[in-house]
This record gives C-alpha cells, sequence and structure tokens, in this order.
C-alpha cells in the first residue's frame, strides 16, 4: 500500500477549492465595504425606526408610535404624492431623449460637438442646475417672467405656489435627466443592425411602422435602462428641492427624502427615529420595484440564453 | 541613568507644561466678515493679556457649525465654542454637554463688578435649571425699518399704534406701494411678523407661555393674534411671492422704493445701505402698540460662548468667559459687528442711529425675547414657522393650521 502512494499526488485543501475560492477572495474587499456602508446601515436604520432619539440624548423605545404618527402625517401625504408626480412625470425624460437621440443620429459635418452639447446638462452638477432654474423662476424679474406675463400671469411666482413648485422643480430635473437618457439611446442607435432596417425597407415598412416596429424592439435595452434610472431618480429625487424649495412652500414641494433629512438632519430637526420611520417607508417602495428590476433582469437572461 | 531620568522628567515637564498652560481651543460660527473681524480681535487681545496662553481657533461655516456642533461638543470638544441663548442651548444642556458656569455669573470677584447685575437682563435666557450654562456678549433689535421718504411722500408719520400702523399700510397700497416686504423662504422671517403681534396683542408672559408649550395654538388669545394678522394679511399689505425669496431678495423692493416697511434685526441695515440706502431715506421704529396697556416687551436675540463639560483646558476657558463678559471687551467687539453689547457699563458705537435707537428701545424694554426658534424647541418651530407661511399664503386656512401646531405641540412638549 505505501509503496503504491510513494508517488503521492498530495492535493492540498488550497488546491482543490481554489477555483472556487478565489472569486471570493476577489470580492472580498468589495463585499465588506459594501455590508459595511450599505447592508448594515439598512438594519440600523429600521432599528432606529421604533426609537425616539434626538441624536444627542439617551434613546427610548416607542415601538410603532413613529409610524402611527406618520399615518396620521399630512406632510406624509403630501411628500408622498409629490414622490408619485416626481415619477410620473420624469418618466418624459424617456420619450423626450429618444426623439431626441434619433434627431441627433445622422451623420452630418460637426454631429459630433453637438451631441456633445446635449449632453452637456448632465455633467452639471445638479446643485448649479437648481440654483440657475430657480434664478429662472424668480418672479418679475426673471428669465421666464416675459413669457408668463404674456399669459397673463404676471408676477407669477412658480415657486412659491403650492400647486405648481413641484412641478417647477421635476421640469428642472428633467433638463439633465433627458440628456443622460439621449445618451444611452445614442450609443443604443450605434448597436443597431442596418441589416434589419434594410431587410425592414424592403419590405415596404417606413416612417413610425419602421421605427416602432424594427428599431424600437433593438433599443429594448437602452430603454429598460433608461427607465430604470429615470424611476430611481425619481424616488431619490433630492438635490433638486433642496437647492430650489427646501420642501416649501410648507412643505408643499416636499419628497419623501427630503422630508427624511428636514426631520432627521436638518437644523430644526433631530428625530433620527421619525426620520428613520420615514425612510423605512421610502426603502419599502424603492424595493418592490428593484425586486421588480431584478426579477425582470433575471427573467431577459433566461430568455436571451435558450 | 540619573541622567535619563532626569531628562525624561524634564520632557515629561515640557509635555505637560505646554499642555496645562497651553492652548485654548475655540470652535466658533463666525464665518461672516464682521463677526469674524471681531473674534480676530478679541482672540489677539486676550493673548496680549494672557501670554501664558496659546488660542487656537476653528471658524466654522455658519450654517454647517449647526451640525458640526453636535458632533465636536462629544467627539472632539473645544475649549470654548460659540451658541445662542434660550430654548437653543437647551438640548446641549439636557444632554450634558454644556458647563454649568453659574460660579462666573455668582463670584463678582473675579469680574469688574457683578455678572449678574451688569447683564441682569440677560441671565433669564441664560438659566436653565435655575443654573447659568454660558456668557452672553451681543445682541441685536427687532423692529421696523422702513424707507423715510416714501412715508414723507405720502404724508406719512411713523405709526406709534396699531390703528395708525394699518392706516400707514393702506395708505401706501393705494399710492402703489408694497406696504410690508417680507423674504419667507427660510420661514424664519414670519416668525418675527408672529412673535412682535403675540407680543404686542397678549405680552411677553404669553410669548413665554407658548413657546414653553404651556398655552394650546388654538387659544383665544392665539386666535387674536390671527386676528391682527388677518388686517395685514386680506388686504394684501405684504409683498406678494414672499414663499419664493430670502430675506436677502427681499430686501431689493425696498431698496428699489417698491416696498416702504421691513419688520426685520438689525442685521439688515448694513445689506440695505450696502445697496445704497443711507441714514437720510432708511429709518427705524419700534413695533406699535396693538393692545393698549400691555408693557412693550422686544426681541432681542443673544450670542453667547459656553464650555463644553469635556473640554480639556477648562480653567483658561472659563478666564477667557470672564474676559468676554468685561464691559471693555463687549463695548470693542460690538463696535466691529454693529451690534448691541451685553454688559450695561459698555458703550456703544457711536453715530450709528439704528444702534442708538435699539439700546434706547431695549433700555426700557420691559422683557426680552430670544426669537420663536430660539425661545420654542426646535420641532415645535420648524412646525410652527411652516404654518406661519401657509397662513400669509392662505389666510383662510388658518383654523386648519392651528389645529395642526396644537397637534405637534401635544407631541413635542410631552
Amino acid at each position: 500500500m505505501e509503496l503504491n502512494n510513494s508517488k503521492p499526488k498530495r492535493i492540498t485543501w488550497w488546491q482543490k477549492n481554489q477555483i472556487k475560492i478565489s472569486p471570493w477572495i476577489f470580492l472580498a474587499p468589495g463585499l465588506i465595504f459594501f455590508f459595511i456602508y450599505v447592508i448594515a446601515p439598512i438594519f440600523v436604520s429600521i432599528g432606529i425606526s421604533f426609537y425616539q432619539w434626538d441624536g444627542l440624548s439617551p434613546s427610548i423605545y416607542v415601538g410603532l408610535q413613529n409610524y402611527i404618527e406618520l399615518l396620521d402625517d399630512e406632510y406624509f401625504y403630501i411628500s408622498l404624492w409629490n414622490n408619485l408626480k416626481w415619477l410620473i412625470f420624469f418618466m418624459l425624460a424617456v420619450p423626450i431623449g429618444l426623439g431626441l437621440a434619433i434627431f441627433l443620429n445622422q451623420i452630418v459635418f460637426g454631429i459630433r460637438l453637438i451631441k456633445s452639447l446635449f449632453f452637456f446638462p448632465f455633467v452639471i452638477s445638479q446643485v448649479v442646475i437648481g440654483l440657475i432654474f430657480t434664478w429662472f423662476y424668480q418672479p418679475n424679474y426673471g428669465v421666464i417672467a416675459p413669457f408668463l406675463d404674456l399669459i397673463g400671469l404676471e408676477g407669477f411666482s412658480i415657486l412659491a405656489n403650492e400647486n405648481s413648485a413641484t412641478y417647477g422643480i421635476i421640469f428642472a430635473g428633467l433638463y439633465p435627466q433627458i440628456a443622460y437618457c439621449l445618451i444611452l439611446y445614442l450609443t443604443g442607435l450605434n448597436n443597431i443592425n442596418p441589416e434589419q432596417i434594410e431587410a425592414g425597407r424592403m419590405d415596404g415598412a417606413k416612417g413610425f411602422h419602421l421605427f416602432w416596429n424594427i428599431v424600437l424592439p433593438q433599443l429594448r435595452h437602452a430603454t429598460f435602462l433608461a427607465i430604470v434610472v429615470t424611476v430611481i431618480g425619481a424616488l431619490r429625487s433630492f438635490d433638486m428641492v433642496a437647492i430650489m424649495t427646501q420642501g416649501g412652500p410648507y412643505g408643499y414641494s416636499n419628497v419623501l427624502a427630503y422630508y427624511m433629512f428636514e426631520q432627521a438632519l436638518s437644523e430644526y430637526g433631530y428625530r433620527m427615529g421619525y426620520g428613520s420611520a420615514i425612510a423605512t417607508v421610502l426603502f419599502t417602495i424603492m424595493m418592490f420595484y428593484i425586486l421588480f428590476f431584478i426579477y425582470r433582469m433575471y427573467r431577459n437572461e433566461r430568455e436571451d440564453n435558450n | 541613568m540619573k541622567k535619563v531620568i532626569i531628562s525624561l522628567i524634564m520632557m515629561f515637564g515640557i509635555i505637560s507644561s505646554t499642555s496645562f498652560a497651553g492652548t485654548l481651543v475655540i470652535n466658533t460660527d463666525t464665518s461672516d466678515a464682521a463677526p469674524k473681524e471681531a473674534f480676530e480681535y478679541i482672540i489677539k487681545k486676550f493673548e496680549e493679556e494672557n501670554p501664558d496662553v496659546t488660542v487656537k481657533w476653528n471658524v466654522f461655516d455658519h450654517e454647517g457649525y449647526k451640525q458640526s456642533i453636535r458632533n465636536f461638543l462629544n467627539t472632539d470638544p473645544p475649549d470654548v465654542a460659540n451658541w445662542y441663548a434660550g430654548n437653543r442651548m437647551l438640548p446641549f444642556v439636557r444632554a450634558g454637554l454644556f458647563e454649568d458656569v453659574s460660579d462666573i455669573w455668582k463670584d463678582s470677584g473675579w469680574v469688574d463688578g457683578n455678572l449678574s447685575e451688569n447683564m441682569e437682563h440677560a441671565k433669564k435666557s441664560m438659566t436653565i435649571g435655575g443654573k447659568q450654562w454660558g456668557i452672553p456678549y451681543t445682541y441685536y433689535q427687532w423692529g421696523v425699518y422702513y424707507r423715510k421718504d416714501l412715508f414723507t411722500a405720502n404724508g406719512i408719520s411713523v405709526p406709534t399704534t396699531w390703528d395708525d400702523f394699518v392706516a400707514a399700510c393702506a395708505t401706501l397700497k393705494a399710492a402703489g406701494i408694497t406696504p410690508i416686504t417680507i423674504g419667507s423662504k427660510y420661514l424664519w422671517t414670519t416668525a418675527g411678523v408672529f412673535d412682535y403681534l403675540n407680543l404686542r396683542t397678549n405680552g411677553y408672559e404669553f410669548h413665554m407661555d407658548l413657546t414653553l408649550g404651556k398655552v394650546p395654538y388654538t387659544d383665544p388669545k392665539v386666535q387674536a393674534v390671527f386676528d391682527k394678522w388677518d388686517e395685514l394679511v386680506k388686504p394684501g399689505y405684504f409683498l406678494e411671492n414672499h414663499a419664493a425669496l430670502s430675506w436677502q431678495e427681499a430686501l431689493t423692493p425696498m431698496v428699489n422704493g417698491e416696498a416702504a416697511m421691513y419688520v426685520m434685526g438689525n442685521f439688515a441695515v448694513a445689506p440695505l445701505k450696502e445697496a445704497g440706502l443711507r441714514d437720510s431715506n432708511l429709518g427705524f421704529f419700534q413695533f406699535p402698540e396693538i393692545t393698549p396697556g400691555i408693557p412693550m416687551a422686544e426681541e432681542a436675540p443673544t450670542d453667547t460662548v459656553h464650555i463644553p463639560s469635556k473640554a480639556k483646558n477648562k480653567t483658561d476657558a472659563k478666564r477667557f468667559l470672564i474676559f468676554m463678559s468685561r464691559a471693555d471687551v463687549q463695548e470693542e467687539i460690538n463696535k466691529i459687528l454693529g451690534q448691541l453689547p451685553i454688559n450695561k457699563n459698555s458703550s456703544v458705537k457711536k453715530g450709528d442711529p439704528f444702534l442708538a435707537a435699539g439700546l434706547n428701545m431695549l433700555n426700557n424694554a420691559y422683557a426680552m425675547a430670544q426669537f420663536y426658534d430660539r425661545d420654542a424647541p426646535a420641532q415645535m418651530a420648524s412646525e410652527g414657522m411652516k404654518g406661519f407661511q401657509e397662513y400669509m399664503s392662505n389666510p383662510d386656512r388658518r383654523q386648519k393650521i392651528l389645529e395642526r401646531l396644537e397637534k405637534v405641540r401635544q407631541r413635542v412638549y410631552k
């Protein structure tokens, strides 16, 4: 027996499992930080939402009190409703971005320059855009004031009116978002198979038909991505609100993300528990969406593989 | 060997002495030009008088400081930090982060004269639970700033009663001038108007009861305040679109002669003068009487210095606080700040009619309120001011707003 093993094939545990383990070793730094900075805070935050805590004094356990109060909070419903407005109207960025992409997808002298000019809004910081749009909207001396005068809305302040403030902010938010969708579609258009278009033309498809049945299906991935980033952008809209209105007038342009900040961290807030409760609600809404997104991605990939 | 030990001891001695008679760390939010200059002056003078102390001074951005102070008081406490009087310091006092400095207020031997006497009128706003928690060094008056030339052109004299005030607004409005400008984007300006209407309608005691949460917001006395406010809001005497403007942006109509008055703090004078107004066309008057016979109390927000309870060098910190309380020091600081000293033995910068008027008004004041958002706890203040802004845009929602505020009051003061 021993002689048979004189040429020992001593396979160490490491050699046996190397292939299985090495990806985890490479992933470890990322995973560790992802856990510390993303996963753990989610649970800590959910935990805090059951407490009353100002960040300085000892915290008091209050059970579901924060959530019960949330249900009776006018501003919470206003914020939720505004988030919905954001979701709906922010979506305009997708078709507008697509339209612009198709318009810009031609070979003319200097088109590269023009494309990059259209892409420019996405490069500018949201804070700067918010600030500039606030000036645009300024009653009486803003850029759009003369146009408002024309339609009989002299001295009308978009951001000071509870009914128009949110739309004013969404409009400003669309400016960079359209550029983002535009760039997604431009890359998508580059990858379109010209032979299919050729074939479609030969079969007599043109104009809208060609676009709807041949081009758009090939842009499926770009569309999916554009919708995903737009929905996430709408749900986490914070910078614009903070810069342009701070949730005002009297909380009517608030969104959940900003309301959470206002309650938990702003000058007058420091209700960590209540803020966390809002964050948990926002997280739940996002979770539904993200799960749907992951499910679709999973399904798509299985389809592609079949 | 002996040598080594001796040198070790010496080194230790040097190290401990440098950290002992050594550094005084001061954190302030004085990022604006004048306050910064004032603190530069104070620190230089303090170092001159106390050559054994080296001051290490950290200036924070004014807005960021409100966040940072919560962190550094716990984790990296300085020896002295500036803050505000009244309820604003309550969270820190309650969390045990500010040092009790009642001994400075009591011990008259330490200071020139008795602090409690020299700063009598400010003592109340520095007291929580019968103890004093800091030293006030400056304050400023609130009132009505107005365009003298617009008043003269429309034949209006400075109103001293509510009826005169409302009549003046009517005259101005008829002449196509916005009677009162205000920018309520950041909410707190509305609280200035509310406070004055409340102080004049119901008096100082009621203001304190309300901000201390002892009275419901649905109380008839609060309704009475809003009745008076209605007289200004309903005929449109305030600037339109105020919710879109910051307080600075709302100065523009006044500078352009499109608006005549502003219920504001004295800090508005500097930007108004920079924009071109002069003593000849810019004036100040005390907010007029509403309910006759109610003693006139004023708004006078006070800035303060405190010792964090975790400070390392409390001995020098106390020396610094005593230094800051001195009449001559406060006089110099406030000359630079263009504000009023707390110590009544300090004199005020000459030739500034606004400071002179303010000093005169505050010296005769029945009592001093800190301001709605400093007297009321933060959460109440933020909801309150949101409500005031909503009311000013939609006066008919008053009842709904007051009921909401009452709900908040019951939660906050539990």
